[in-house]
């Protein structure tokens, strides 16, 4: 059997009213007016496809050993390298080993569903055993454009196998359309897309029955056999028109977070997959259709495993973890848009030593101490010579993970002069529950919610952008755990 | 066996520029300013200098490497001179360094000079990245001077249980203290009497430091002419001859770092340089026996924690002495009589030798009266460089026979 084992979401803390939008650029659009209900969830400014992608394989990863991965897909149209794996860059801080395979997805939105068909395939074929799939999508519209209103960034990512699974896939149809209703040339930051009406008359509304009717015809299957229905649209009527067209039942069509999160690029039919693994029982069969450039349709049964799913946080417990972005002008600035004076402190050009990152991979992107085989103390970064006065002990040491280790401040502050985007750079010294210490950013919080003795868990964020080199360099940051407070 | 320094250097002369925003000069004027007043004080000329040791921190913004600029700026003859950095300790380490080749009996007249000039970088504060190396612009948190010092107080608070806001009473105390001090002296940085209720009301700066709670980033260099106390007696008969009593340095292991031992609340360098500088010295209570001391005050934070760390006042108990002045210029153990690093300023590699300047003239009675210290018998100075979990500690004592 193979299926889904495991899976989890990742949605960024930050959530944008669509009002405080449009209060800021409803002048330039009062269309837009239509659009400016609910919320967008926002990355923070430290965080874009691959560290969101990772955040969500770390959900998705509970309780399966990290040496039992051999494959990482990574789908996203909003990734920071063409060239350079971005994959490669996940499986890093997912600290796997090197004996993985690795690939992008990218191109249509129908991305993420491609990837997690062809780790199956893979795994059909008996040529892999276990594949984390993961998407992410942080795509931006211009400003005042409906886009910027209705993306939203998330993240959703599975583990793939043949054993232990939850929910078998049962099978697929897809189709390859050359429809430009959005696209992004390869120099493009904003989306552009063509007219809403072409797209919904003629893309959704045609490929989605095109591509459900392919796959209920080749499994003989009706819709009524579905408990759950994820299919891609944001178009509010469209959506309407077709639970009629596909003859979805009542209450079966899953929704698609627009209120909550926006459209999630690449992530977003597998975000609503997650969602509905969530709330599965045994023998719920669940279709999920992406759209972007064709549509991919996949079927999947829960099975009674389901009941014993592990996830570190549901899809409702990663919404219900917001903090409110309640400034337009912050959200410019985060996503490079608007350009702010930081401080010639923020313009020293330190340069990116492609070497010494190699040297030192396993810590920087998987977080990876020592611990003394002699005396058995944790240390972060690794040392050569263990830093217990009593031990002093000389290369006896093996790898220790510190990504996974929950800490609790020690000391803390919140930095005025230290150049920010989000000032103050708020960070202190944590210390690892199982030992081990160091002094990271903290993030996702305020700093007066703060104290000693905090819970936080460790996040892979980027550590900067050099944008002379175009280099998105990365590393670990504390995140005080809002349920801890 | 190992004597230690204690009366084998004295001090022939000293010389400090004034220290401030420096507009008008060069690291190498600065040196000048300093090094002819120290050679007037010395009364020898620059041809009796048989070595010397420079210290200078950001060589980024300053000198460059090498000690080269500096022996063609001074214009010393071909002799070894050497370039020392070691931190907030670089002008400690350079008159150690001085006074350990007297001692050993190599040279007999040797110069120590420290210099920093800071304002040539376009913006407040100390300058940042590069300096911390590649390993720190991978993995280091974005933190500037203030905001690892910071720390000192939200660790120390959870320690003890002393209230932020009491905290804050005791810091802006600190601060004020040296502000008085500093007013009164004209080669300090920054000569305004500011209130503690003005300190309190400051900007924020990294929490809870507020603005008068960081030092002024300051031009400025400071130095010495270190010989043999025969030599210094011989030179100098009808004057008190100032004596090195103690020198000593500890840098962290990793401990502090990396090992789960160290809360975050002090500093273990001080600790154990200051338990050693004390044992050189022969002094057996600290609090009783100094009679003035000059310490890091990068942050009035971190001077609040270093007086404990200097077994000065009892662990925890900082808040109490700060409060009742026993550290105020009138108090039992005046600190930062001359501003301190907060007001006279802190040029990084030549804050050590200003430290000791100030004790030297202490110490030889040439400060005005509104400045003197009562009973100016042994002076204390310590460095610490670096942040709180990783640091070096430089501790010199100094006194009259």
């Amino acid at each position: 059997m193979v299926g889904i084992c495991s899976y989890g979401a990742y949605i960024p803390r930050y959530r944008l009213n669509r009002k405080t939008i449009y209060q800021a650029m409803g002048w330039m659009n009062p269309g837009n007016a239509a659009h400016a209900k609910g919320e967008k969830a926002v990355a923070n400014v430290d965080e874009d496809s691959v560290t969101m992608a990772v955040a969500a394989s770390l959900n998705a990863l509970c309780g399966i050993g990290r040496s039992q991965l051999d494959g990482v897909y990574f789908a996203s149209t909003t990734m920071p390298y063409k060239e350079r794996l971005n994959a490669g860059i996940v499986a890093g801080a997912l600290a796997l080993d090197s004996d993985v395979r690795s690939s992008d997805f990218s191109g249509g939105l129908k991305a993420g569903t491609t990837a997690l068909l062809t780790a199956i395939e893979g795994l059909e074929a008996g040529r892999l055993s276990k594949v984390m799939v993961t998407a992410c999508d942080t795509r931006l519209g211009k400003p005042a454009s409906p886009q910027e209103m209705i993306f939203g960034d998330a993240a959703a990512a599975f583990v793939v196998g043949n054993e232990n699974v939850i929910a078998e896939f049962k099978g697929s149809y897809s189709i390859t359309h050359d429809f430009a209703d959005h696209y992004r040339g390869q120099f493009s930051k904003f989306d552009r897309q063509w007219e809403d009406r072409w797209i919904r008359d003629l893309g959704f509304e045609q490929f989605i029955p095109e591509v459900v009717g392919g796959l209920l015809k080749k499994y003989g299957l009706k819709m009524d056999q579905f408990s759950d229905v994820i299919y891609d649209c944001h178009y509010g009527a469209a959506r309407k028109k077709l639970n009629k067209l596909l003859d979805i039942p009542e209450g079966r069509d899953h929704g698609n977070f627009q209120m909550e999160i926006g459209h999630s690029g690449a992530a977003q039919s597998l975000l609503m997959l997650a969602d509905a693994l969530d709330k599965a029982q045994p023998g719920d069969k669940i279709l999920v259709v992406s759209f972007g450039s064709g549509c991919d349709a996949l079927y999947f049964e829960a099975t009674e495993k389901i009941l014993g799913r592990a996830t570190q946080k549901s899809v409702a417990q990663c919404l219900a973890e917001k903090m409110l972005l309640d400034n337009y002008n912050k959200y410019l600035v985060w996503r490079d848009i608007m350009p702010v004076e930081v401080g010639m402190r923020s313009e020293e050009d330190l340069w990116t030593r492609w070497s010494a990152l190699w040297r030192s991979r396993k810590m920087v992107f998987g977080l990876c101490g020592s611990r003394c085989t002699q005396c058995g103390m944790v240390q972060l970064p690794p040392q050569r010579i263990c830093v217990n006065p009593q031990c002093g002990a000389v290369d006896q040491t093996e790898d220790y993970l510190f990504s996974d280790k929950l800490g609790r401040i020690a000391s803390f502050t919140g930095d005025m002069l230290a150049a920010s985007l989000n000032p103050p750079a708020i960070s202190g010294q944590v210390d690892f529950e199982g030992g081990g210490k160091m002094m990271f950013d903290f993030i996702d919080c305020d700093l007066d919610s703060l104290s000693v003795g905090n819970p936080v868990s460790m996040s892979f964020r980027r550590k900067y952008f050099d944008q002379k080199r175009d280099i998105s360099g990365y590393f670990w940051k504390a995140v005080p755990l809002m349920e801890g407070k | 066996m190992a004597t230690g320094i204690k009366d084998k250097v004295a001090i022939l002369g000293m010389g400090c520029s004034r220290f401030g925003e420096r507009w008008e000069s060069f690291s190498e004027d600065l040196a000048v300013e300093s090094f002819i007043e120290c050679l007037v004080d010395a009364g020898i000329g620059k041809e009796e200098i048989q070595a010397a040791y420079v210290g200078t921190n950001f060589d980024e913004v300053n000198l460059g490497k090498s000690a080269v600029p500096l022996a063609v700026a001074l214009k010393l003859p071909y002799i070894p001179v050497t370039r020392l950095e070691n931190y907030c300790a670089t002008a400690t380490e350079a008159l150690r360094a001085a006074c350990y080749s007297v001692a050993a009996g190599v040279y007999d007249i040797v110069l120590a000079l420290g210099v920093e000039k800071l304002k040539d970088t376009g913006y407040g504060g100390l300058p940042g990245g590069a300096a911390r190396g590649i390993k720190a612009h991978m993995t280091w948190a974005n933190m500037s001077a203030p905001g690892m010092f910071a720390q000192l107080a939200t660790a120390y608070s959870a320690k003890w249980g002393l209230p932020m806001d009491k905290i804050k009473d005791a810091i802006a105390h600190v601060s004020a203290k040296s502000h008085a001090n500093g007013a009164m002296n004209p080669k300090a940085h920054l000569r305004k009497v500011v209130t503690e209720e003005q300190i309190k009301a400051a900007p924020m700066v990294a929490y809870p430091l507020g603005l008068y709670d960081c030092c002024g980033v300051s031009d400025g260099s400071a130095c010495a002419i270190v010989t043999t106390p025969d030599i210094a007696k011989a030179l100098k008969p009808n004057q008190n001859i100032v004596k090195i009593k103690a020198l000593s340095v500890s840098a962290s292991s990793g401990e502090e770092a990396i090992a789960n031992t160290w809360d975050g609340s002090h500093f273990t360098t001080t600790r154990i340089a200051a338990t050693r500088a004390y044992q050189e010295a022969g002094i057996v209570d600290p609090r009783e026996e100094l009679g003035m001391c000059e310490v890091h005050d990068c942050f009035s934070i971190t001077e609040m924690v270093t007086m404990e760390d200097l077994h000065i006042s009892p662990k925890g108990g900082a808040y109490d002495d700060i409060m009742s002045g026993f550290y105020d210029l009138d108090g039992d153990l005046p600190c930062q009589v001359d501003g301190g690093l907060k007001c006279f300023g802190h040029p990084i590699g030549a804050s050590g030798l200003r430290m000791v300047y100030a004790m030297y003239e202490q110490l030889l009675e040439r400060v005005p009266e509104e400045r003197k210290v009562k009973n100016a018998r042994l002076g204390l100075t310590h460095n610490l460089g670096g942040m709180p979990h990783q640091n070096v500690a430089a501790i010199s004592i100094v006194g009259l026979d």
